[in-house]
Protein backbone atom coordinates (compact mmCIF):
# COMPACT_ATOMS: atom_id res chain seq x y z
CA UNK A 1 0.00 0.00 0.00
CA UNK A 2 1.34 3.21 -1.08
CA UNK A 3 0.61 6.89 0.45
CA UNK A 4 1.27 10.11 -0.94
CA UNK A 5 2.98 13.05 1.27
CA UNK A 6 5.07 14.25 -0.96
CA UNK A 7 5.30 15.65 -4.50
CA UNK A 8 8.81 13.60 -4.73
CA UNK A 9 7.04 10.33 -3.46
CA UNK A 10 6.90 9.45 -6.98
CA UNK A 11 10.24 8.85 -8.70
CA UNK A 12 10.37 10.54 -12.71
CA UNK A 13 9.65 7.14 -14.04
CA UNK A 14 6.57 6.97 -11.79
CA UNK A 15 5.94 10.56 -12.74
CA UNK A 16 6.14 10.25 -16.00
CA UNK A 17 3.66 7.00 -15.79
CA UNK A 18 1.12 9.02 -13.91
CA UNK A 19 0.83 11.34 -16.47
CA UNK A 20 0.58 9.79 -19.16
CA UNK A 21 -2.30 7.94 -17.64
CA UNK A 22 -3.92 11.61 -17.07
CA UNK A 23 -3.36 12.13 -20.79
CA UNK A 24 -4.88 9.01 -21.55
CA UNK A 25 -8.08 9.44 -19.25
CA UNK A 26 -8.16 13.20 -20.76
CA UNK A 27 -8.24 12.24 -24.33
CA UNK A 28 -11.00 8.98 -23.42
CA UNK A 29 -12.97 9.79 -20.58
CA UNK A 30 -15.56 7.30 -20.71
CA UNK A 31 -13.10 4.53 -20.73
CA UNK A 32 -12.68 5.22 -17.08
CA UNK A 33 -15.84 6.16 -15.80
CA UNK A 34 -16.35 2.92 -14.14
CA UNK A 35 -13.09 2.37 -12.89
CA UNK A 36 -13.80 2.87 -9.81
CA UNK A 37 -17.38 1.16 -9.01
CA UNK A 38 -17.54 0.27 -5.82
CA UNK A 39 -15.00 2.12 -4.24
CA UNK A 40 -15.42 4.86 -1.81
CA UNK A 41 -13.30 8.16 -1.45
CA UNK A 42 -12.94 9.70 1.77
CA UNK A 43 -12.16 13.45 1.56
CA UNK A 44 -11.22 14.32 5.07
CA UNK A 45 -10.85 18.39 5.52
CA UNK A 46 -10.00 19.70 8.59
CA UNK A 47 -9.88 23.09 7.03
CA UNK A 48 -11.88 24.77 4.33
CA UNK A 49 -10.22 24.56 0.57
CA UNK A 50 -13.50 24.28 -1.75
CA UNK A 51 -11.35 24.22 -4.71
CA UNK A 52 -9.29 21.25 -4.06
CA UNK A 53 -11.97 19.38 -1.82
CA UNK A 54 -14.50 19.51 -4.98
CA UNK A 55 -11.46 18.38 -7.50
CA UNK A 56 -10.75 15.01 -5.44
CA UNK A 57 -14.70 14.07 -5.50
CA UNK A 58 -15.17 15.12 -8.98
CA UNK A 59 -12.23 13.11 -9.39
CA UNK A 60 -13.61 9.71 -7.72
CA UNK A 61 -17.21 10.61 -9.21
CA UNK A 62 -15.52 10.58 -13.07
CA UNK A 63 -14.23 7.37 -12.12
CA UNK A 64 -17.71 5.93 -11.21
CA UNK A 65 -16.79 5.58 -7.32
CA UNK A 66 -18.60 7.20 -3.81
CA UNK A 67 -17.89 10.11 -1.96
CA UNK A 68 -18.08 10.83 1.79
CA UNK A 69 -16.12 13.44 4.26
CA UNK A 70 -16.23 16.61 6.31
CA UNK A 71 -15.46 20.18 4.66
CA UNK A 72 -14.17 21.36 8.43
CA UNK A 73 -12.81 20.81 11.44
CA UNK A 74 -16.10 21.78 13.49
CA UNK A 75 -17.89 19.00 12.01
CA UNK A 76 -15.65 16.45 12.52
CA UNK A 77 -14.18 13.95 16.10
CA UNK A 78 -11.19 16.16 15.99
CA UNK A 79 -13.47 19.00 17.83
CA UNK A 80 -14.10 16.80 20.60
CA UNK A 81 -9.75 16.00 20.31
CA UNK A 82 -9.43 12.95 18.72
CA UNK A 83 -5.86 12.49 17.72
CA UNK A 84 -5.57 12.63 13.61
CA UNK A 85 -3.92 8.91 14.21
CA UNK A 86 -7.19 7.69 15.91
CA UNK A 87 -9.33 9.20 13.41
CA UNK A 88 -7.38 7.64 10.58
CA UNK A 89 -7.91 4.43 11.50
CA UNK A 90 -11.68 4.52 12.11
CA UNK A 91 -12.09 6.23 8.54
CA UNK A 92 -10.09 2.94 6.99
CA UNK A 93 -13.27 1.43 8.05
CA UNK A 94 -15.47 3.30 5.51
CA UNK A 95 -13.50 4.25 2.46
CA UNK A 96 -11.14 2.74 0.14
CA UNK A 97 -8.71 5.83 -0.27
CA UNK A 98 -8.59 9.16 1.74
CA UNK A 99 -7.63 12.63 0.87
CA UNK A 100 -6.64 14.58 4.06
CA UNK A 101 -6.49 18.36 4.25
CA UNK A 102 -4.96 19.70 7.92
CA UNK A 103 -3.78 23.22 9.20
CA UNK A 104 -0.76 21.59 10.98
CA UNK A 105 2.08 20.43 9.13
CA UNK A 106 2.83 16.84 8.99
CA UNK A 107 -0.76 15.72 9.99
CA UNK A 108 -1.13 13.53 7.11
CA UNK A 109 2.23 11.94 7.03
CA UNK A 110 0.85 11.13 11.02
CA UNK A 111 -2.48 9.84 9.72
CA UNK A 112 -0.60 7.63 7.52
CA UNK A 113 1.10 5.54 10.17
CA UNK A 114 -2.30 4.43 11.47
CA UNK A 115 -4.17 4.24 7.97
CA UNK A 116 -5.26 1.03 6.36
CA UNK A 117 -5.71 2.59 2.60
CA UNK A 118 -3.55 4.95 0.88
CA UNK A 119 -3.64 8.42 1.71
CA UNK A 120 -3.17 11.46 0.04
CA UNK A 121 -2.14 14.76 1.53
CA UNK A 122 -4.01 17.60 0.49
CA UNK A 123 -2.50 20.65 1.94
CA UNK A 124 -0.71 20.50 5.25
CA UNK A 125 -0.54 24.32 6.00
CA UNK A 126 2.48 26.10 4.54
CA UNK A 127 4.40 22.19 4.14
CA UNK A 128 3.33 20.23 0.75
CA UNK A 129 0.60 20.30 -1.32
CA UNK A 130 1.46 17.01 -3.60
CA UNK A 131 -1.74 16.81 -6.08
CA UNK A 132 -1.33 20.85 -7.00
CA UNK A 133 2.53 20.35 -7.99
CA UNK A 134 0.99 17.21 -9.86
CA UNK A 135 -1.25 19.30 -11.43
CA UNK A 136 0.83 21.94 -12.39
CA UNK A 137 3.35 19.76 -13.86
CA UNK A 138 0.40 18.05 -16.01
CA UNK A 139 -0.33 21.17 -17.27
CA UNK A 140 3.37 21.96 -18.71
CA UNK A 141 3.66 18.01 -19.85
CA UNK A 142 0.19 18.30 -21.32
CA UNK A 143 0.40 21.67 -22.63
CA UNK A 144 4.53 22.40 -24.10
CA UNK A 145 4.62 18.11 -24.52
CA UNK A 146 7.69 17.98 -21.82
CA UNK A 147 9.13 18.92 -18.69
CA UNK A 148 12.89 19.52 -19.60
CA UNK A 149 14.47 22.45 -21.27
CA UNK A 150 12.24 25.26 -19.98
CA UNK A 151 12.58 28.39 -18.69
CA UNK A 152 10.04 28.81 -15.31
CA UNK A 153 9.65 31.93 -14.20
CA UNK A 154 7.88 32.60 -11.03
CA UNK A 155 6.43 35.46 -9.53
CA UNK A 156 4.76 36.89 -6.19
CA UNK A 157 5.05 35.58 -2.89
CA UNK A 158 7.61 33.00 -3.61
CA UNK A 159 9.14 32.76 0.37
CA UNK A 160 5.68 31.48 1.98
CA UNK A 161 4.28 29.67 -0.89
CA UNK A 162 4.37 26.18 -0.90
CA UNK A 163 3.38 25.83 -4.41
CA UNK A 164 6.21 27.19 -5.53
CA UNK A 165 8.72 25.43 -3.30
CA UNK A 166 7.19 22.05 -4.19
CA UNK A 167 7.42 22.99 -8.29
CA UNK A 168 11.18 23.78 -7.97
CA UNK A 169 11.97 20.54 -6.40
CA UNK A 170 9.70 18.55 -8.49
CA UNK A 171 11.32 20.07 -11.83
CA UNK A 172 14.99 20.43 -10.68
CA UNK A 173 14.62 16.55 -11.34
CA UNK A 174 14.72 17.35 -15.46
CA UNK A 175 17.58 18.37 -17.61
CA UNK A 176 17.79 21.47 -18.50
CA UNK A 177 15.97 23.92 -16.49
CA UNK A 178 16.03 27.45 -15.86
CA UNK A 179 14.10 29.40 -13.06
CA UNK A 180 13.79 33.48 -13.37
CA UNK A 181 12.59 34.01 -9.57
CA UNK A 182 10.22 37.40 -9.75
CA UNK A 183 9.55 38.88 -6.11
CA UNK A 184 9.98 42.14 -3.73
CA UNK A 185 13.04 41.64 -2.02
CA UNK A 186 10.76 40.38 0.96
CA UNK A 187 9.35 37.32 -0.69
CA UNK A 188 12.63 36.24 -1.65
CA UNK A 189 12.76 31.91 -1.52
CA UNK A 190 14.05 31.12 1.96
CA UNK A 191 17.72 30.34 2.57
CA UNK A 192 17.37 27.19 2.41
CA UNK A 193 15.87 26.78 -0.83
CA UNK A 194 18.38 28.89 -2.43
CA UNK A 195 21.10 27.36 -0.79
CA UNK A 196 20.18 23.94 -0.25
CA UNK A 197 18.42 23.21 -3.17
CA UNK A 198 19.32 25.15 -6.45
CA UNK A 199 22.89 26.35 -5.86
CA UNK A 200 23.74 22.39 -4.09
CA UNK A 201 22.47 21.48 -7.72
CA UNK A 202 24.18 23.82 -9.87
CA UNK A 203 20.05 24.95 -11.35
CA UNK A 204 20.79 28.09 -13.36
CA UNK A 205 18.55 30.84 -11.87
CA UNK A 206 18.53 34.59 -11.57
CA UNK A 207 16.41 36.72 -8.78
CA UNK A 208 14.87 39.61 -9.97
CA UNK A 209 12.41 42.19 -9.03
CA UNK A 210 10.74 43.43 -12.35
CA UNK A 211 8.30 41.44 -14.28
CA UNK A 212 8.75 43.35 -17.18
CA UNK A 213 12.18 42.84 -17.71
CA UNK A 214 12.13 38.45 -17.24
CA UNK A 215 8.52 38.00 -19.07
CA UNK A 216 10.78 37.85 -22.92
CA UNK A 217 12.61 34.73 -22.07
CA UNK A 218 9.97 33.07 -20.20
CA UNK A 219 8.77 29.63 -21.49
CA UNK A 220 6.25 29.09 -18.54
CA UNK A 221 4.98 32.36 -16.00
CA UNK A 222 4.01 30.92 -12.92
CA UNK A 223 1.94 33.54 -10.82
CA UNK A 224 1.14 33.24 -7.45
CA UNK A 225 -1.19 35.19 -5.07
CA UNK A 226 0.57 36.57 -1.80
CA UNK A 227 -1.64 35.19 0.81
CA UNK A 228 -3.12 37.24 3.96
CA UNK A 229 -3.00 33.79 6.00
CA UNK A 230 0.80 34.04 5.99
CA UNK A 231 1.39 37.24 7.09
CA UNK A 232 1.69 38.05 10.78
CA UNK A 233 1.57 41.46 9.98
CA UNK A 234 -1.38 42.94 7.98
CA UNK A 235 0.64 46.04 6.63
CA UNK A 236 3.34 44.00 5.23
CA UNK A 237 0.22 42.39 3.70
CA UNK A 238 -1.66 45.35 2.51
CA UNK A 239 2.43 46.63 0.84
CA UNK A 240 2.77 43.68 -0.71
CA UNK A 241 -0.26 42.13 -2.23
CA UNK A 242 -0.38 44.38 -5.25
CA UNK A 243 3.01 44.47 -6.21
CA UNK A 244 2.68 42.40 -9.24
CA UNK A 245 -0.07 42.58 -11.62
CA UNK A 246 -0.28 40.78 -14.89
CA UNK A 247 -2.18 42.41 -17.64
CA UNK A 248 -2.39 42.96 -21.47
CA UNK A 249 0.19 45.43 -21.68
CA UNK A 250 2.85 43.11 -20.22
CA UNK A 251 1.38 39.83 -21.82
CA UNK A 252 2.56 41.67 -25.17
CA UNK A 253 6.22 41.09 -23.48
CA UNK A 254 6.06 37.46 -23.43
CA UNK A 255 6.73 35.06 -26.16
CA UNK A 256 3.68 34.06 -27.90
CA UNK A 257 4.00 30.57 -26.87
CA UNK A 258 4.58 31.40 -23.01
CA UNK A 259 1.93 29.67 -20.79
CA UNK A 260 0.61 31.45 -17.80
CA UNK A 261 -0.27 29.06 -14.79
CA UNK A 262 -1.62 30.55 -11.15
CA UNK A 263 -2.68 27.68 -8.96
CA UNK A 264 -5.96 29.56 -7.71
CA UNK A 265 -7.50 31.35 -6.39
CA UNK A 266 -6.61 34.56 -8.18
CA UNK A 267 -6.88 37.85 -6.46
CA UNK A 268 -5.68 40.75 -8.37
CA UNK A 269 -2.34 39.58 -9.56
CA UNK A 270 -3.50 38.43 -12.85
CA UNK A 271 -6.16 41.00 -14.51
CA UNK A 272 -9.48 39.94 -16.04
CA UNK A 273 -8.37 41.10 -19.04
CA UNK A 274 -5.82 38.29 -19.58
CA UNK A 275 -8.77 35.43 -19.01
CA UNK A 276 -9.15 35.62 -23.32
CA UNK A 277 -5.08 35.40 -24.16
CA UNK A 278 -4.77 31.86 -25.69
CA UNK A 279 -1.29 31.70 -23.02
CA UNK A 280 -3.64 32.18 -20.08
CA UNK A 281 -3.78 28.42 -19.19
CA UNK A 282 -4.88 28.71 -15.14
CA UNK A 283 -8.58 27.47 -16.03
CA UNK A 284 -7.02 24.75 -18.13
CA UNK A 285 -5.12 23.90 -15.14
CA UNK A 286 -8.23 23.56 -12.73
CA UNK A 287 -9.34 20.84 -15.42
CA UNK A 288 -5.97 19.10 -15.31
CA UNK A 289 -6.49 18.90 -11.48
CA UNK A 290 -8.96 16.67 -11.95
CA UNK A 291 -7.41 14.27 -14.37
CA UNK A 292 -3.95 14.06 -12.53
CA UNK A 293 -6.55 13.06 -9.20
CA UNK A 294 -8.17 10.35 -11.41
CA UNK A 295 -4.66 8.99 -12.47
CA UNK A 296 -3.40 8.90 -8.52
CA UNK A 297 -6.60 7.41 -7.47
CA UNK A 298 -6.09 5.17 -9.82
CA UNK A 299 -2.61 4.45 -9.24
CA UNK A 300 -3.17 3.94 -5.56
CA UNK A 301 -5.67 2.24 -5.64
CA UNK A 302 -3.95 -0.27 -8.28
CA UNK A 303 -6.31 -0.41 -10.77
CA UNK A 304 -5.96 -1.01 -14.05
CA UNK A 305 -8.00 -0.33 -16.80
CA UNK B 1 42.26 21.39 43.46
CA UNK B 2 38.99 19.23 43.59
CA UNK B 3 39.44 15.52 43.27
CA UNK B 4 37.03 13.01 42.36
CA UNK B 5 38.15 9.78 42.56
CA UNK B 6 38.28 7.27 39.67
CA UNK B 7 35.35 4.50 38.56
CA UNK B 8 35.33 1.05 38.38
CA UNK B 9 33.15 0.75 35.17
CA UNK B 10 31.14 2.76 33.27
CA UNK B 11 32.27 5.83 30.98
CA UNK B 12 34.21 9.43 31.35
CA UNK B 13 32.99 12.16 28.91
CA UNK B 14 35.52 14.63 28.97
CA UNK B 15 35.79 17.72 27.11
CA UNK B 16 32.42 19.03 27.90
CA UNK B 17 31.81 22.58 26.96
CA UNK B 18 32.34 24.39 30.44
CA UNK B 19 28.79 24.89 32.01
CA UNK B 20 26.81 22.18 29.37
CA UNK B 21 27.06 19.10 31.46
CA UNK B 22 23.90 19.55 33.50
CA UNK B 23 21.94 19.81 30.48
CA UNK B 24 23.63 16.75 28.74
CA UNK B 25 22.85 14.79 32.22
CA UNK B 26 19.32 15.55 31.90
CA UNK B 27 19.24 14.88 27.87
CA UNK B 28 20.67 11.86 28.47
CA UNK B 29 17.94 10.98 31.29
CA UNK B 30 20.92 9.43 33.07
CA UNK B 31 18.56 10.98 36.48
CA UNK B 32 16.89 7.97 35.76
CA UNK B 33 19.60 5.54 35.73
CA UNK B 34 20.43 3.05 38.95
CA UNK B 35 24.41 4.56 39.05
CA UNK B 36 26.43 7.39 40.84
CA UNK B 37 27.64 9.82 38.68
CA UNK B 38 29.90 12.44 39.35
CA UNK B 39 29.88 16.36 37.29
CA UNK B 40 32.85 18.51 37.58
CA UNK B 41 31.75 21.56 36.17
CA UNK B 42 34.28 24.68 35.00
CA UNK B 43 37.68 22.18 35.53
CA UNK B 44 40.92 23.25 34.23
CA UNK B 45 41.58 22.20 30.51
CA UNK B 46 44.64 23.37 28.27
CA UNK B 47 42.58 22.71 25.15
CA UNK B 48 39.48 24.35 26.21
CA UNK B 49 40.61 26.74 29.14
CA UNK B 50 37.23 25.86 31.07
CA UNK B 51 35.64 22.25 30.34
CA UNK B 52 32.72 19.75 32.06
CA UNK B 53 33.62 16.58 32.96
CA UNK B 54 31.05 13.39 33.55
CA UNK B 55 31.90 9.80 35.21
CA UNK B 56 29.24 7.71 34.80
CA UNK B 57 29.69 4.51 37.05
CA UNK B 58 27.52 1.90 34.98
CA UNK B 59 27.27 -0.93 32.55
CA UNK B 60 28.38 1.27 29.30
CA UNK B 61 25.35 -0.62 27.27
CA UNK B 62 22.99 1.74 29.63
CA UNK B 63 23.99 4.51 27.90
CA UNK B 64 23.05 5.66 24.76
CA UNK B 65 26.14 7.58 22.48
CA UNK B 66 24.09 8.42 19.42
CA UNK B 67 22.33 11.32 21.54
CA UNK B 68 25.91 12.20 22.75
CA UNK B 69 26.65 12.67 19.07
CA UNK B 70 23.97 15.30 18.49
CA UNK B 71 24.28 17.15 21.72
CA UNK B 72 27.96 17.74 21.40
CA UNK B 73 30.02 15.42 18.82
CA UNK B 74 33.41 16.96 20.14
CA UNK B 75 32.98 15.17 23.63
CA UNK B 76 35.78 12.43 24.38
CA UNK B 77 34.06 9.69 25.36
CA UNK B 78 36.34 7.03 27.31
CA UNK B 79 35.17 3.48 28.10
CA UNK B 80 36.75 2.11 31.67
CA UNK B 81 36.70 -1.16 33.01
CA UNK B 82 38.74 -2.08 36.13
CA UNK B 83 39.38 1.42 36.60
CA UNK B 84 41.50 1.73 33.34
CA UNK B 85 40.58 3.39 30.30
CA UNK B 86 40.20 0.64 27.83
CA UNK B 87 38.70 2.49 24.43
CA UNK B 88 38.36 6.31 23.55
CA UNK B 89 35.35 6.40 21.35
CA UNK B 90 34.37 8.94 18.25
CA UNK B 91 31.23 10.70 18.21
CA UNK B 92 28.87 10.66 15.28
CA UNK B 93 26.11 12.36 14.26
CA UNK B 94 23.04 10.40 14.69
CA UNK B 95 20.99 9.64 11.84
CA UNK B 96 17.63 9.98 14.03
CA UNK B 97 16.67 11.01 17.03
CA UNK B 98 13.43 10.17 18.93
CA UNK B 99 12.31 11.76 21.69
CA UNK B 100 15.07 14.36 22.66
CA UNK B 101 14.33 17.46 21.25
CA UNK B 102 11.23 19.18 20.67
CA UNK B 103 9.79 20.55 17.28
CA UNK B 104 9.36 24.32 18.20
CA UNK B 105 7.29 25.15 14.83
CA UNK B 106 3.83 25.92 16.11
CA UNK B 107 2.21 24.97 13.10
CA UNK B 108 3.45 21.38 13.14
CA UNK B 109 1.03 18.85 14.40
CA UNK B 110 3.60 17.17 16.96
CA UNK B 111 2.74 20.46 19.23
CA UNK B 112 -0.94 18.64 19.46
CA UNK B 113 -0.83 14.97 18.71
CA UNK B 114 -1.12 12.93 21.49
CA UNK B 115 1.53 10.81 22.72
CA UNK B 116 3.34 11.38 19.04
CA UNK B 117 7.35 10.74 18.91
CA UNK B 118 9.15 13.51 18.23
CA UNK B 119 11.37 12.39 15.60
CA UNK B 120 14.45 14.35 13.37
CA UNK B 121 16.77 13.37 10.96
CA UNK B 122 20.17 14.37 9.76
CA UNK B 123 19.20 16.01 6.50
CA UNK B 124 22.65 17.63 6.20
CA UNK B 125 25.99 16.21 8.12
CA UNK B 126 28.37 18.54 7.19
CA UNK B 127 26.53 22.23 8.51
CA UNK B 128 24.60 19.40 10.88
CA UNK B 129 21.28 20.28 10.16
CA UNK B 130 18.78 18.30 11.99
CA UNK B 131 14.78 18.50 10.52
CA UNK B 132 11.23 17.56 11.95
CA UNK B 133 10.15 14.06 10.31
CA UNK B 134 6.88 15.97 10.06
CA UNK B 135 7.20 19.42 9.22
CA UNK B 136 10.54 19.39 8.11
CA UNK B 137 11.43 22.76 10.30
CA UNK B 138 15.21 22.94 11.35
CA UNK B 139 16.20 22.64 14.55
CA UNK B 140 17.67 25.43 16.13
CA UNK B 141 19.55 24.16 18.89
CA UNK B 142 19.36 27.83 21.00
Amino acid sequence: MRHLMNPLDFSVEELDQLLRLANDIEADPEKYAHACDGKTLATCFYEPSTRTRLSFEAAMLNLGGRVLGFADASNSSAAKGESVADTMRVISCYADICAMRHPKEGAPLVASQTSGIPLINAGDGGHQHPTQTLTDLLTIYSLKGRLDHLTIGLCGDLKFGRTVHSLIHALIRYPGIEFVLISPEELRIPSNLHDEVLVRNNIPFKEVVRLEEALPELDILYMTRVQRERFFNEEDYIRMKDFYILDKAKMELAPEDMLVLHPLPRVNEISVEVDDDPRAVYFKQAQYGVYVRMALILTLLEVEV
Amino acid sequence: MLNVGAIREGYVLDHIKAGTSLAIYHYMKLDELDCTIAMIMNARSNKMGKKDILKIECDPSLIDLDILGFLDHNITVNIVRDEEIVEKKKLELPLEIRNVIRCKNPRCISSIEQELDQVFYLTDPEKEIYRCKYCETKYKKN
